[in-house]
């Protein structure tokens, strides 16, 4: 068995034909873990108990004859923002160091249910912000293509060790970018669902109107059975969609022939050339496989990064006046009162990135500049949906590249955050347009450095956005 | 754009958070940076255009309520609750003297 090169699939024959047992997978993953971690620190907890308790309940229900999920024995790394009961769950935070989640995320419960064995939680930037994962309290993770790189961020972890080969698939999440551009970086493919397909429930959360959780594999059809798992309505979030899940895999299947994508103008000005090269070769391939390929404009996407990082932000400075040193995060030794108390626990808590976005939040939303930015950011937010909403009544989907380059040097961009901001420039406007997106693999500079090709269609078309990609996939292999 | 480390230390003061000097001096820095960049927002037309606070597509379905009904099975025992807590004492929280006597 080649342990890093599994897939859904051949799990799924191999425990059918007996040639292993779904514990036997769980102690391969964990030993593999940990001995591979060291390399990328794609890791911040590993979880061997946990995901041998599930491999024997899947034991047991393959010798009962029983169905035992569309996951049964697929080793899975769950992000470090997502709850997981009675396992650490950081959120790449100094604050929450030591905090263990008494409940599971709905995701979290759903994949287990399936079958899926948890690995481990996987390094992110802190609170999901960043681009880079350098901005974890727990340290940088490299990237398994090229060790001195960044893997992307902020889900850098699920796509490293999805790329790495320590887990099958992972759990990632997704707020202006931070599972495609990730995955574009570490040669995986990364999906971000459509707003309210995959239930929040236990996500500890950034931006509510833009935070999604979504699936990494290193095949289209292993991301599309993790996210048929997880989608679906969930009482305990009220903003999940109630819309019936589809077969996702099923899609991945499907004949592309006649499927029409606009290629947007705004998307290919700013773009490095070998990146644009392969993206070039990447739309001639769909063209090849009977799709048509049309120009169309997004006149909205050169404000989307002001838009995204007013919005954002206001929200982060909200959802994160929880961590106060009371219920759950670190508490400062220093201080004499309450307010201090606040003070002091967050100030040493919290990582640099984080108090800047706390900052621009509180900011933003304070008294005098509201109408200038967070209400002027919502209304360029309308203009940046209405103009996909327009593109989708000509087209079946938007293809674009991921990032405007491909990873960077690990350090490069960390002592300039508006250049980071700006690198996020192609996939902030998929979430605040709350449509579903994905990168799928598509080449390599020279240098051997991953590149992903981004998918978007509209709301709750995850399906055409598979179709797509598994063609596409099909076509390279 | 010019922003002042006396604003930022009043946007501190109302985020709860404590900067020391040295970060203070960067923030002032990093926030001009970033707002130069926000402010590009000025140069588009919004006009008539409503505000989007959420994503708006599909209301019905995800404005949903649910029925106001206890979930016994997700009640969390007080044990549970304060076994994060920095620092707690006869089933509550603790926190520093609030009142001076």
């Amino acid at each position: 068995m080649n342990f890093a090169q599994l897939t859904i699939p051949q799990i799924q024959q191999g425990l059918k034909a007996k040639q292993f047992s779904a514990v036997e997978l769980a102690t391969e993953a964990a030993k593999f873990a940990a001995a591979e971690n060291p390399k990328t620190n794609a890791y911040i907890t590993l979880s061997p108990d946990r995901a041998l308790a599930t491999a024997r309940l899947v034991d047991e229900k393959l010798a009962r004859g029983e169905d035992a999920g569309a996951l049964a024995g697929v080793p899975v790394a769950v992000k470090d923002v997502i709850v997981t009961k009675g396992v650490r769950t950081t959120c790449g935070s100094k604050i929450l160091a030591n905090y263990i989640p008494p409940y599971d995320a709905t995701a979290v419960e759903r994949l287990e249910q399936a079958g899926g064995l948890i690995v481990g939680k996987a390094n992110c930037d802190e609170f999901a912000m960043g681009s880079s994962n350098e901005n974890s309290a727990f340290g940088p993770v490299r990237n398994p293509a090229a060790l001195d790189r960044v893997p992307g961020g902020s889900s850098g972890g699920s796509a490293a060790v999805v790329a790495q080969g320590t887990a099958v698939v992972s759990l990632g999440s997704d707020t202006g970018g931070s599972i495609r551009q990730p995955a574009s970086f570490c040669g995986v493919v990364g999906v971000t669902p459509t707003y309210g397909r995959v239930s929040r429930y236990g996500l500890s959360a950034y931006a509510s109107s833009l935070d999604h959780i979504g699936p990494f594999g290193r095949t289209v059809e292993d991301a599309a059975a993790l996210l048929g798992v997880i989608a679906g309505r969930d009482e305990w979030d009220s903003t999940s969609a109630a819309a019936p899940v589809p077969d996702y895999v099923a899609a991945c299947r499907q004949d592309v022939r006649g499927m029409k994508i606009g290629l947007p103008k705004e998307y290919f000005a700013g773009l490095a050339a070998e990146t644009g090269d392969i993206i070039a070769a990447a739309v001639e391939t769909l063209k090849s496989l009977g799709v048509e390929v049309v120009d169309i404009s997004l006149p909205a996407t050169d404000y989307a990064v002001a838009c995204y990082y007013i919005i954002a932000t206001a929200e982060a400075s909200s959802n994160l006046a929880r961590y106060d040193g009371v219920r759950y995060t670190h508490r400062s030794e220093q201080s004499r009162t309450l307010a201090e108390m606040y003070r002091n626990s967050r100030g040493e808590g919290f990582g640099a990135e984080c108090k800047r976005r706390i900052m621009l939040g509180t900011y933003v939303l304070s008294h005098g500049y509201y109408d200038a930015y967070y209400l002027k950011a919502q209304k360029v937010r309308a203009l940046i949906a209405q103009d996909f909403a327009r593109a989708f009544e000509q087209v079946d989907a938007v293809v674009t590249p991921v990032s405007p380059f491909p990873a960077w040097k690990l350090g490069e961009k960390v002592d300039d955050p508006v250049a980071m901001y700006l690198s996020d420039i192609y996939t902030i406007t998929c979430d605040l347009a709350g449509i579903p997106g994905m990168s799928v693999p598509c080449g390599a500079t020279p240098e051997g450095l991953p590149v992903g090709l981004q998918l978007l269609t509209k709301h709750f078309d995850e399906s055409g956005m598979f179709r797509l990609a598994g063609a596409f996939e099909r076509a390279r292999a | 754009m010019r922003i002042t480390e006396e604003q930022v230390r009043y946007v501190a003061d109302l985020a709860n958070l404590s900067l020391s000097p040295d970060e203070l001096t960067r923030m002032t820095r990093d926030l001009e940076g970033i707002l130069d960049v926000m402010d590009r927002l000025k140069d588009i037309d919004t006009t008539g255009v409503e505000p989007m606070a959420q994503v708006l597509f599909d209301a019905e379905d995800t404005a949903a309520l649910r029925a106001d009904v206890d979930h016994p099975e997700r009640r969390f025992p007080i044990a549970i609750v304060l076994e994060n807590a920095a620092v707690s004492g006869s089933g509550y929280f603790k926190v520093p003297k609030v009142i001076e006597r």
